[in-house]
């Protein structure tokens, strides 16, 4: 086992300095952005000295390698500072209670993990079963028609799908609602039924990437003498597929998967704007369009950690999918 | 007849290339009795597995049966349905692979891969298919028989697998075994251990069973009667004794031949005289894990040092430390009386152009995308300057030498060359750099035998005319018969014994030398028995070095 322990140990300590580099780039990408807050919250007819002022208020004239630093240095505290667009009410309105960046963004992120999770609860299991079947039957109709149908739903704009949907399920047959507003009060299951149309939209999405990994990865190693060895013991094709050909192809599914769900945690912005689904991504957009550099910093890392999290877990699942390396001789 | 298990008749398979159906084999018939042994030998492409194979009613990708017919104990194979198949399959016909290792399935457990088949053709369930398991484990003599089935694969070594998986085709005790190649990957030694395993088991519960080999010896030992097959023909069969004394045809009689060649003995090496080679007392490690140990040993010119050993005894690793491809820890390579910088990178191009190589996989050692003339033509270049109208004129010369016609391969890939061929090529990049010294490894084992004779014949013929030392890196005894001046025997990274060869070949010997020796099968049928007799039967499996 230990040498396992070591090599999730070596992934973990290259994860952490993956993210230090990433804050690092997000910082000066933000940064160049063209445009800053002051000049966009006081509009094209701000004088200098009222652009200076805000711009002092905010420490945004300070160099720019001190602002890294006490940035990172409220990152590593957990402190993700404050929102610019917070910050503005507070001085003209003088006082009140304040929104932290961690305030503003907790709830949306729930949200989105949230969508997130239901996708995948049907999107894996649904593209794997697809990828074995078709595997399976590889070359026949239901292979065709299960790559054709996969491939033109990823190659579709997420927007149209969406609209597709909600005209099945929402419009000609009403079980699902349209809209996807959820808040604290919904119960579960409301919960539930108002992400439905997002999580099927997003499962369209990323099906046909994993179910095609999950086929190829399959059909990859069926010309393997282990795999001939299963039929020649008289095994059934499901059988030689699902306990002789997956447990072997089971690393690359696992990093198409993680890399799929790193997606569904960073990049739905289309289906929340079609559904109104205040998930993460419409805030990290609102955030750019004004410049609010905090919630994007804070926003990016947290895209990054995703990315970063996701794939270190899968790279310790392949690892511990390999008998090799789980029982050294 | 009642006894009578497998008839085939007039058997045609096809295989697809270039969406065509190419003749693999041209109608075969075979009979096979309950109980009895029947050895298919030829060369490679002979179509001996193919029909192994389809002795189980089974083709491979891109294969069909196209005609003939296929019974088995009344029931038609060829035409049956694939639930039929898969009914009989595992149950009453079971296969034994070339690679264990390979055909093993690296995610699950031995044990699990073993009672697969007993659970599935509910022959028994599990508890008792593993306790029947563990009982096969010991009766195949594999070491710690409790546990070793709760292994993975990649955990045993490859002549346990090898009987592990020996131990998986009896488990549902079935009627035919078609055991193919199962020896040809393993070093002699756990050869023989193998053999002497998947002989008694068969003879225990009376098993029929197809033994597929190009290794004439081999099948000596295992088959009852020998059916010969050439290019998808049979040749002729006989029963074993028949076949090994009075082969009635040519071919057969050729394949008989081969292991005669010898090259005549040259005299003794002058006392006192300068090696073209010497390595001293060399030490080398991978990373941290010793390989080799204080090896020292001579190559005098004009002479064929054979380095023997099984696989891990670190032959190819003193071959690598002569190149300089892997430095030394300590020690260090004499060439003609002078000391070599360890490391390749800190020798010039004279130093570089003395030792060459040719390897023993020819196809991975020629790049695919360049043809002959540039192949052989690259050292030329390199090491002699030589351009335009010289360097054709030297590639030509080369390829004379190696006995294929310049005007018909220079142009010519290596995809389209057999693989006698590529190793000539092979031989012909080593000779372009004008060495004095070659080093071999294992350049026969992956060629059939008499491609592989005429390869060492071209060796020997090349050392005469151009004065050329080899080191001869081989597993393969028979080789270092008919070709070795001196022979190195080497264990474990060391050198265990070292001299002429006529003395190499008399006893006294070392212990593990009188080992590696007897293992050699021979051609006479009763060879086995009298080797295990000899060695007494109860610690066979203690005689043969354990490799983990």
């Amino acid at each position: 086992m230990s040498s396992v322990l070591k090599i999730i140990l070596q992934r973990l300590a290259l994860g952490v300095l993956t993210l230090f580099i990433v804050s690092v780039v997000i910082f000066l990408a933000v940064n160049a952005l063209p445009g800053d807050f002051a000049q966009s919250i006081l509009g094209q007819g701000a004088t200098p000295e009222a652009i200076a002022a805000i711009r002092k208020d905010l420490g945004l004239d300070q160099p720019l390698f001190t602002r890294y630093l006490t940035w990172l240095a409220g990152m590593l505290t957990g402190d993700l500072g404050v929102s610019f667009a917070q910050m503005n009410f507070q001085n003209s309105m003088g006082g009140g209670e304040m929104e932290t960046v961690a305030t503003q963004i907790a709830p949306r992120l729930y949200n989105t993990l949230w969508l997130a999770a239901v996708t995948a609860m049907i999107a894996v299991p649904v593209s794997i079963a697809l990828g074995v079947l078709s595997a399976l039957y590889r070359n026949s109709l239901f292979d065709r028609a299960t790559n054709i149908f996969t491939l033109s739903s990823i190659s579709s704009p997420e927007f149209f799908l969406a609209y597709i949907l909600i005209l099945f399920l929402a419009v000609l047959n009403p079980l699902l609602p349209s809209l996807s507003n959820i808040y604290d009060e919904l119960s579960f299951a409301e919960r539930f039924q108002r992400t439905l149309l997002p999580a099927l939209t997003l499962t369209l999405v990323v099906t046909a990437h994993m179910m095609r990994m999950t086929r190829a990865a399959i059909i990859n190693l069926l010309a393997s003498p282990y795999i001939e060895m299963a039929r020649l013991k008289g095994m059934s094709p499901i059988r030689v597929i699902v306990k002789h050909a997956l447990p072997n192809a089971l690393a690359p599914i696992i990093n198409v998967i993680a890399l799929n769900l790193a997606y569904l945690v960073t990049g739905v912005v289309v289906v929340e704007v079609v559904f109104v689904y205040p998930g993460i991504g419409q805030l990290f957009v609102d955030s750019v369009k004004i410049r609010d550099i905090p919630v994007v910093q804070a926003c990016c890392l947290i895209f990054a950690s995703a990315y970063v999290l996701l794939n270190l877990t899968a790279d310790i699942l392949s690892i511990i999918s390999n008998p090799r390396l789980r029982h050294p001789k | 007849m009642t006894d009578r298990l497998l008839t085939i008749r007039n058997l045609k398979i096809e295989g697809r290339s270039d969406e065509t159906w190419n003749p693999i084999i041209n109608g075969v018939d075979l009979d096979l009795n309950r109980g009895e042994v029947l050895g298919l030998i030829g060369e490679s492409g002979a179509g001996k597995s193919t029909i192994g194979l389809a002795s189980m009613g089974y083709a491979r990708d891109g294969v069909r049966i196209s005609d003939g017919s296929v019974e088995f104990d009344g029931i038609d194979l060829v035409n049956a349905s694939a639930a039929t198949k898969r009914a009989l399959l595992g149950k009453r016909i079971a296969y034994v692979a070339q690679s264990a290792a390979a055909s093993f399935n690296p995610a699950h457990k031995l044990i699990d891969q073993h009672t697969e088949a007993p659970v599935q053709h509910k022959v028994m369930d599990r508890a008792s298919s593993v306790e029947d398991g563990v009982e096969l484990y010991r009766k195949l003599r594999l070491p710690n028989p409790e546990q070793i089935g709760f292994r993975y694969p990649h955990q045993v070594s490859g002549g346990q697998l090898q009987r592990a998986m020996t131990a998986m085709a009896m488990s549902c005790r079935p009627d035919l075994i078609i055991f193919d190649e199962p020896t040809t990957a393993l070093d002699v030694t756990t050869q023989i251990e193998v053999l002497a395993s998947i002989r008694d088991i068969v003879e225990q519960f009376n098993t029929a069973a197809i033994y597929i080999t190009h290794d004439l010896a081999v099948v000596a030992q295992m088959a009852d009667k020998i059916k010969v097959l050439l290019r998808g023909d049979e040749v002729e069969e006989a029963d074993t004794r028949t076949m090994l004394s009075s082969p009635t045809e040519d071919y057969t009689k050729s394949l008989w031949a081969v292991r005669s060649f010898h090259r005549p003995e040259k005299p003794a090496i002058v006392t006192g005289s300068t090696p073209v080679v010497s390595l001293k007392n060399i030490d080398a490690a991978y990373g941290r894990v010793p390989v080799l140990h204080d090896v020292s040993f001579d190559i005098h010119p004009g002479r064929t040092v054979a380095v023997v050993g099984e696989s891990g005894s670190g032959k190819s690793t003193a071959a690598r430390c002569i190149t300089g491809l892997l430095p030394p820890k300590s020690g260090y390579v004499e060439f003609d009386g002078e000391a070599l910088p360890l490391d390749y990178r800190k020798r010039d191009k004279m130093q570089l152009r003395q030792a060459q190589m040719i390897y023993q996989m020819a196809d991975t050692a020629l790049n695919p995308r360049k043809s002959i003339g540039e192949i052989i033509g690259r050292p030329v270049q390199f090491y002699l300057g030589l351009t335009g109208k010289e360097k054709r004129k030297r590639v030509d010369q080369l390829l004379d030498q190696i006995e294929l016609e310049p005007s018909m391969y220079y142009h010519r890939l290596p995809s389209e060359l057999s693989g006698g061929q590529k190793q000539r090529v092979g031989i012909a990049r080593a000779l372009a750099a004008e060495p004095k010294f070659i080093i071999c490894d294992e350049v026969t084992s992956a060629l059939d035998q008499l491609v592989a004779e005429g390869i060492l014949k071209l060796l020997a013929k090349l050392q005469d005319e151009l004065g050329l030392s080899y080191m001869f890196i081989t597993h393969d005894l028979a080789t270092v018969k008919s070709i070795a001046d001196e022979v190195v025997v080497m264990k474990d990274g060391r050198v265990i014994e070292q001299g002429g060869k006529s003395e190499m070949f008399q006893p006294p010997h070392h212990p593990y030398t009188d080992l590696l020796l007897s293992s050699v099968p021979e051609m006479d049928p009763d060879w086995l028995s009298t080797v295990l007799k000899e060695r007494g039967v109860d610690n066979i499996g203690d005689a043969a070095v354990d490799k983990m």
